[in-house]
């Protein structure tokens, strides 16, 4: 058992440390038949250590029950289990149901909030919501509109709500919400609107603002200590941000934080990424646009950030850096490290001491990326840890007004905010991930509050001799290698889950879920759901059976992008239909889907 | 269907001007359906009725305003209606309303946004009528997407394109900078 927290270790913990953590989330986590937060512990592992369903058995997998949310639009995210309770949550209009686990489901309360329907088209790429947290007997909903609600778990009251942001400004929410000791962390979308990005904590008890912590802006507002805070061991020194911003560029400078949130009790530090710098157009925005692209290690108390990482310096290809940090114990080179795991949108899969931000091992994840020739790994060298870009596929470099043909991965990226997850029996990282390719063609546009602030051209298509648009591969983050890979005729849109029992879990946009073994990736089971799945699968037991639940409902970036298939301008004519239409597949609907072993 | 508060600037193409709530524009006039160019303008290119439209010569070659209405689109539309107007799980397929829709009708909602609500569903389309990368290049995008709808181009980008002309390069400067 190599990854943080779980069973045993976590219990000791909470009873040695009592300030440490949450109390109420460590001991929900620690009990397997819960699944208590969207990524299910704190590491964000994604990893049960139930085992009644394994690798022999799962082919006999049946539904057990399903529901329907009664919202079209996609749904991502999970449901949470706590004791006999699931909390079921919904996209755009964000409805929160508690299901009775002991009476087939039955609902015990709804809560429905009433947002300005206004707030619908300022959510770049649909209305989706990553779910639901759980602690101290309370559920927490952060809405599209930026609305944090703390719900009273056994009644569904509303017990204090704050605003974050302003919808009006181009500031939503999509993301689900972490809690730590006596916070609540929530972050920021709206990288297309010019939002300059934060992470906000809360307190729980009342819903006062404990700090705010900005992606980019002065240092008072992003929360660094010019000596302390450190960029790859050095301090980062003062205005690290300001300096690589022209102007006031960086107040509409993005660095959103719409990702997943991790956290290590020991070292009372949250992960988590920040997304791609405004506009698109990187001739717009000179400089290495600090700290958009980064991955952020802060103190959970006071927010002051302790080490950074910026993955993509001045970004030109829309590689936001938000996606989950998984936190494991891992031997490298014959040392035992508390590393940091992160597959980016830009494509690659790194590997970071995550209590000094040390860069350990950055490997592409996907063979087809094209737009680097690798990250600098020489610390001696003055562009350490620095990735180099290929000119050819630089949009910078080809300048405004011309189109950059042929970059892989498109700007989805190689992953996107689809969760991975990690067996610590396998010591494997289990990874849904896109397999696309774009043109990409900046030009300049003019900021208007509240108003898209893109600036560039997309047509997006599969590698070359391709027609595969998605790979679930497993991973080994210690030397940086597939161990194997699964093609899937779409992106995989969906979070995996491994368990104890040595099946991993996904959904496809097509609608299967389907169950590989954790050793090989051979399939051993799949059924089709009613919807497309962008939901992350999980499980949970009850009365002494284990579960495994996932939503169906297509939408996201996924349903937008690849529902009417894609093209490649540069096959010529006789190409256009030639890749798969997800609406061939598959239509609109949100319904969960509970599976479990026959009796 | 509700239609909020229309926005228009002084900005926005001139054909906007006329544009007025009371004027009787039967949804589907005789005419919707006419994409033919009659004649052209400084490299626009205009039906009988004088609505833009698209011009595609025998070899693929398209006039700039589709050119440009592409690139517009796959900045600006494409993350809600999906690639090349095809749609999405997300908004409608805009090649398909553009030739069931009077331009004026087409004019106003880009401007001023539509709200409506399908199986229990709301659909909000926001209001870019203070967005100059959107309004300044909407006889470009209507323009493209009539082309797609008529199926007069592909999907993709085009390959051939008529040269940018002196005015509307400079209709363009104009507008972003007015």
């Amino acid at each position: 058992m190599k990854y943080i927290l779980t069973g045993a270790a976590a219990m000791l913990m909470t009873s040695m440390m009592p300030a440490v953590a949450n109390e109420s989330v460590m001991s929900a986590t620690a009990d397997p038949a819960n699944w208590a937060m969207q990524a299910g512990n704190y590491a964000n592992t994604r990893y049960s250590t139930l085992d009644q369903i394994n690798a022999d058995n799962v082919g006999n997998l049946q539904v057990a029950w399903s529901f329907s949310t009664g919202v079209l639009r996609g749904h991502e995210g999970s449901p949470l289990v706590i004791g006999d309770v699931m909390y079921v949550h919904t996209p755009f209009p964000n409805i929160v149901y508690a299901l009775d686990l002991n009476n087939d489901g039955k609902i015990l309360w709804k809560y429905e909030p009433k947002q300005d329907p206004n707030v619908i088209p300022v959510m770049c790429c649909d209305t989706v919501n990553r779910g639901l947290a759980y602690a101290d007997g309370k559920i927490f909903l952060h809405q599209a509109d930026t609305t944090l609600v703390a719900l009273d778990a056994k009644t569904g009251e509303a017990v204090w709500s704050t605003v974050n942001g302003d919808p009006t400004k181009g500031e939503t929410n999509t993301a689900t919400v972490l809690v730590v000791k006596d916070k609540v962390i929530v972050g920021i979308s709206g990288g297309e609107f010019g939002v300059q990005g934060s992470v906000t904590a809360y307190n729980i008890s009342d819903g006062t603002r404990a700090w705010r912590a900005y992606s980019v802006g002065p240092d008072d507002q992003i929360l660094m200590d010019p000596e302390k805070t450190t960029v790859l061991g050095k301090p980062v020194g003062k205005d690290s941000s300001l300096k690589t911003w022209e102007g006031d560029q960086w107040k509409i400078g993005g660095g959103t934080t719409w990702g997943w949130y991790s956290y290590d009790p020991e070292l009372n530090l949250i992960y988590y990424g920040t997304g791609n710098p405004s506009t698109w157009n990187p001739a717009q925005r000179p400089g290495d646009n600090r700290w958009s692209m980064t991955i952020m290690a802060r103190d959970a108390d006071t927010g002051m950030a302790k080490w950074v990482y910026q993955m993509t310096p001045h970004d030109e290809w829309d590689y936001d850096g938000i996606n989950e940090m998984i936190l494991t114990d891992q031997e490298i080179d014959g040392q035992m490290r508390k590393v940091l795991t992160h597959f980016d949108r830009n494509g690659f899969g790194y590997t970071l001491d995550r209590e000094t931000g040390e860069l350990l091992v950055a490997e592409l994840f996907d063979p087809a990326v094209n737009w680097t020739t690798g990250v600098d790994m020489d610390p001696n060298s003055p562009t350490y840890g620095r990735p180099a870009v290929v000119a050819a596929k630089s949009t910078e470099q080809n300048g405004e007004d011309v189109n950059s043909t042929n970059v892989c991965p498109a700007a989805l990226g190689s992953k996107d905010q689809q969760p991975a997850a990690y067996s610590p029996k396998t010591e494997l990282f289990y990874v849904p991930t896109n397999h696309v390719c774009m043109d990409y063609e900046p030009f300049h546009v003019s900021y208007t509050a509240g108003q898209p602030y893109v600036g560039a051209t997309l047509s997006m298509y599969p590698p070359e001799g391709e027609t595969n648009m998605g790979n679930f591969i497993a991973w080994d983050g210690k030397t940086g290698t597939i161990k194997w890979s699964d093609p899937e005729q779409f992106s995989v849109w969906s979070g995996a889950l491994a368990t104890a029992g040595d099946v991993v879990f996904y959904g496809t946009l097509e609608g299967y879920l389907k169950a590989v073994d954790a050793k090989t990736g051979k399939e051993l089971y799949r059924f089709k759901t009613p919807s497309g799945i962008i939901g992350n699968v999980m499980t949970y037991s009850h009365g002494g059976k284990q579960y495994v639940a996932v939503y169906s409902g297509v939408g996201g970036w996924a349903g937008i992008g690849l529902a009417a298939g894609l093209t490649n301008p540069n096959d010529g004519l006789g190409a256009v239909g030639g890749y798969a239409a997800l609406s061939d597949y598959t239509a609109l609907g949100g319904t969960l889907t509970v599976f479990t072993l026959p009796n | 269907m509700k239609k909020t508060t229309n926005t228009y600037v002084s900005f926005t193409a001139a054909s906007l001007m006329i544009l007025s709530y009371g004027m009787a524009t039967p949804a589907l006039a005789a005419g919707v359906q006419d994409t033919a160019a009659a004649y052209s303008e400084g490299g626009r290119y205009f039906t009988k009725d004088d609505i833009p439209t698209f011009n595609i010569g025998e070899d693929g070659t398209v006039d700039w305003p589709t050119y440009e209405g592409f690139r517009r689109y796959h900045s600006e539309c494409h993350v809600c209606h999906g690639p090349e107007g095809e749609g999405s799980s997300y908004a409608p397929a805009l090649k398909k309303s553009v030739m069931n829709m009077d331009y004026y009708d087409f004019l106003e909602i880009v401007a001023g946004g539509k709200e409506e609500s399908k199986g229990g569903t709301e659909f909000v389309m926001p209001s870019f009528g203070t967005n100059k990368n959107v309004m300044c290049y909407i006889d470009d995008i209507y323009v493209y997407l009539r082309a797609r709808g008529a199926d007069a181009v592909p999907r993709g980008r085009p390959r051939k394109k008529e040269p940018k002309s002196d005015e509307i390069r400079q209709a363009q400067k104009d507008c972003l900078d007015g």
